[in-house]
């Protein structure tokens, strides 16, 4: 890695160890928060719902999860999680239920008082009917009692496993209040884009096409906090006008990787500018090859290993990526010690043993070279989806296979590949979400109804592997969860249903005089309580 | 005044087999373009398949392609443009949001293009072969071979991130909204990097167009004759050239009209300006067909407008040509 000396350690994180990581935020911290100030942030889209509990997307968080928060957040210390609306929470042994103690003398941004009631109809309303990732993980929720205001039980009607509840906190578990929906339209209340929340930013104005106004919280829970008056965020669609904006000192922040890649070298050379790779690690995304198994040539699972060794990650991670990122081996990124596992059988780069797996598969090459050709979609989602796929394109041919690359914008690639099945082998970009009954073990179960994205629209139905998935999804023991999640990834790892290549997250370009940044795992789409300007 | 009404009516009859195409295109164009509004709406978030179904159910789109647009046009009839789903607004309201912007970002560019092009075309054609008129030309060349995505860019390194001198985007100033003429003046400082990136080009172009035009007019008898009058070269340059030399250009500038619109959509996004051609844009990549239709109605309406604006102005100019009615 490159060093330079100043901003050096902030550049650590996503490349160095966790401890190394740490520093930059404990150095800052140190310093005495100062009141006051505008924070002025850089936004590239304005979602249509902006209500977290709903739409659980990092798009709408950056915005909402200062003003509604979840019951608690993720965390570098301790198990992993910081209380937020909730302050203590522990499961039953047979996985039925799962009792919540609620923050108390918190109030709503419209005065009245915050109740276990309001966490109720949260969760069987809200999470549980219409939100796009509570849909699959409380769709055993039965009822929550609500013995008093600061108690809530969840009750499943299956075992549901306590570790999972906890992992989907974070996310899945933005609270809004009761008094504003009962009785509406959920969908379609005017509060979904006027946000009241609990948390430390009020929602004061949008205009589209322009910025959102966050105003500071007088009442909120954490006495002290939030230290900063306002957030605005600007909405900027152009990749260069938001390096351009960091530059001049207009913004203080582009987060989400919003300045490229290629600009990251130059921008960290600017006086008072910093490039942060720490922060986003809660929500890593990994680059993976999809795979259509309906191929015959790609059923074969010598030809999927076959693929996996002619890619070389190193290279991909160094060129595509510039180095923000990580080689993968499969489905668990490593920053989850909870669940990853190193011990797969993931094939590495070895082109001659592709060559030779492929010729045992009864694919040799032609007079032109070729074994045969493939439909290869780069999903257009990220310019590193794009590029992968031109370097795949290189990489099959070097190993005699033809792949013609295809070209769509958003929808149309969900369109082709999750419910025409229109493509032999995809470019994706799956986001790993704290745990892998969230969005990932869907990529790998069989007998999903086609027009799913970012399932398994693959054609892979491998009985093993549905197996592994089902017991895992009523296994209530954390220890014994996570150890058929280690056996799903030597699975994976074997079969190489999907080929995981690199795990790449977002990337934060800050004014230095922004403090607390980058100070727990989402931290974008975290409350900012405790950020702060120095003058 | 009131055969300009009269002509007006009969352009606006006219523009309505216009506006039929447009509408039937554009339908037609996303019906074929691959993936619907859901698909765009989910890869943001993703969702289940019970999800899939209801939103496509609630947004209309699991019906027929005939169905959809018999359903539009018939809103259409009662002046209804729809509703948006990307922005889960009505269509009117979200594109009159945005056509101020444009109108007056337009606006200002054709007016500075205009000027300041004829002005300079008047100067360079003066002495044709002159080194003023050889200086311009290349001048105009080199403009007009700039893509206005990156002039734009440039502009805004220069001036906004090295200098300082104008704000990096925007429409106003958002931190403290300004009210009164000091909202003016702050509009205005936000548009020059704007208006100039997106004029300059036509600057360059109306600075050929009248150049050549005066070159034209010194061979003409006409002009030959005003100097046999004796008149004042001024005069005869400004009264007599020059006039004459206007004519194509105000033909230009309807054409303008129509071609600025596309030219913004970058222009918009650089400069972080809220209107219609990030709007369009949007509707495109959100796959939101009412929208999209909402934004190309009210353009073309606009462009229509403008062409009929620049009749007038040709009939003043030249007596020879009226508005046929």
């Amino acid at each position: 890695m490159e060093l330079r000396p100043s901003r050096r350690s902030v550049l650590a994180g996503l490349l160095g160890s966790s401890t190394a990581a740490s520093l930059p935020g404990a150095a800052w911290a140190q310093a005495t928060p100062r009141r006051g100030g505008s924070l002025i942030v850089a936004a590239d889209s304005e979602p249509r719902n902006l209500n977290p509990a709903i739409v659980a997307s990092n798009g709408v968080f950056y915005v909402a999860s200062k003003v509604i928060e979840p019951l608690a957040e993720q965390s570098y210390d301790g198990n992993g999680l910081a209380p937020r609306l909730a302050t203590a929470w522990h499961g039953s042994p047979d996985g039925r239920s799962v009792t919540f103690t609620l923050r108390p003398g918190v109030t709503w941004h419209d005065g009245r008082p915050f109740s276990s009631a309001d966490v109720a109809f949260s969760a069987l309303e809200v999470w549980k009917k219409l939100q796009n990732l509570g849909r699959v993980v409380f769709k055993d929720l039965e009822a929550v009692d609500t013995p008093d205001a600061t108690t809530a039980v969840l009750r499943f009607a299956k075992p549901t496993p306590f570790q999972l509840i906890q992992n989907a906190l974070p996310a899945l578990t933005a609270v809004v209040p009761k008094h504003v929906y009962e009785g509406s339209d959920i969908n379609a209340n005017p509060a979904n884009t006027r946000l009241i929340g609990t948390g430390p930013f009020r929602f004061v104005e949008h205009r589209p096409g322009q910025f959102y106004r966050l105003e500071r919280n007088p009442n909120y829970w954490d006495s002290g906090k939030p230290y900063l008056d306002a957030i605005v965020y600007r909405v900027l669609p152009d990749p260069g006008a938001v390096a351009a904006a960091i530059e001049a000192n207009q913004i203080q922040l582009a987060a989400f990787s919003s300045v490229p890649l290629a600009d990251l070298a130059r921008i960290g050379r600017v006086p008072g500018v910093a490039v942060v790779t720490k922060g986003y690690e809660g929500i890593t995304y990994q680059l993976t090859v999809e795979i259509n198994h309906r191929r015959k040539e790609l059923a074969d699972v010598r030809v999927r290993r076959a693929i996996s060794h002619a890619i070389d990650r190193k290279f991909v991670v160094d060129t595509v990526f510039l180095g923000y990122a990580e080689t993968a081996t499969g489905p668990v990124p490593k920053f989850d010690k909870q669940f990853h596992t190193a011990d797969v059988t993931t094939p590495g780069f070895d082109p001659r043993r592709a060559e030779a797996l492929l010729d045992e598969a009864g694919y040799r090459r032609g007079g032109d070279g070729v074994r045969f050709k493939l439909r290869l979609l780069p999903a257009p989602f990220f310019e590193q989806t794009r590029q992968f796929g031109d370097y795949l394109r290189q990489a099959l041919r070097a190993v005699g296979i033809d792949a013609e690359i295809v070209r769509n914008d958003t929808p149309g690639h969900l369109r082709a590949v999750y419910t025409d099945h229109a493509f032999d082998l995809t470019v994706g970009s799956p986001v790993y979400r704290n745990d892998p009954a969230i969005s990932t073990t869907i990529l790998y179960q069989g007998g999903l109804p086609p027009g799913v994205p970012f399932s398994n629209q693959y054609g892979y139905n491998d009985p093993q592997m549905n197996a592994l998935i089902a017991k895992a999804a009523e296994t209530v023991d954390a220890g014994e969860r996570s150890r058929i999640y280690r056996d799903f990834q030597k699975l994976a790892g074997e079969q190489q249903p999907i080929i995981h290549v690199a795990e790449f997250t977002f990337i934060s370009v800050t004014r230095d005089r922004l403090r607390n940044v980058a100070n727990n795992p989402r931290w974008a789409t975290s409350n900012w309580a405790d950020a702060w300007l120095a003058s | 005044m009131s055969r300009a009404w009269t002509v007006a009516r009969r352009r606006l009859l006219h523009s309505i087999p216009v506006l039929a195409i447009v509408v039937l295109g554009m339908f037609a164009l996303l019906e074929a373009a691959p993936g619907d509004a859901v698909d765009a709406y989910l890869a943001v978030s993703g969702g289940d398949a019970g999800l899939v179904a209801q939103l496509r159910q609630e947004w209309g789109l699991d019906r027929s392609f005939l169905a959809r647009l018999g359903a539009y046009l018939a809103a259409l009839g009662r002046f209804d443009l729809g509703w948006s789903v990307a922005f889960s607004r009505p269509v009117i309201a979200v594109v009159f949001e945005r056509a101020p912007n444009t109108l007056l970002m337009m606006g200002a560019a054709i007016c500075f293009s205009f000027f300041a092009g004829t002005l300079l075309g008047v100067a360079a054609g003066v002495r044709p072969g002159s080194v003023r008129d050889r200086i311009l030309s290349a001048l105009a060349l080199i403009l007009y071979a700039t893509p206005s995505f990156w002039l734009g860019l440039m502009l805004l390194v220069s001036f906004a991130v090295k200098l300082s001198w104008f704000p990096l985007g925007g429409i106003e100033n958002i931190g403290m909204p300004e009210t009164g003429i000091a909202r003016v003046i702050d509009i205005a400082h936000h548009l020059v990097l704007p208006v100039l990136s997106l004029g300059l080009i036509y600057l360059a172009l109306y600075l050929r167009l009248m150049r050549s035009g005066m070159v034209e007019a010194w061979r003409s008898d006409y002009i030959r004759t005003a100097r046999a009058k004796g008149l004042a070269p001024n005069r005869i340059a400004f009264r007599h050239a020059a006039r004459n030399a206007l004519l194509p250009v105000v033909t230009m500038l309807g054409l303008q009209a129509g071609a600025l619109l596309s030219g913004s959509v970058v222009v918009e996004s650089v400069f972080a300006i809220p209107g219609m051609g990030r709007l369009a844009f949007e509707a495109v990549t959100q796959r939101d067909v009412p929208l999209l239709l909402g934004v190309f109605l009210v353009s073309t309406i606009m462009v229509i407008v403008a062409n009929f604006c620049v009749d007038l102005l040709y009939a003043q100019l030249d007596p020879r040509v009226a508005v046929e009615d």
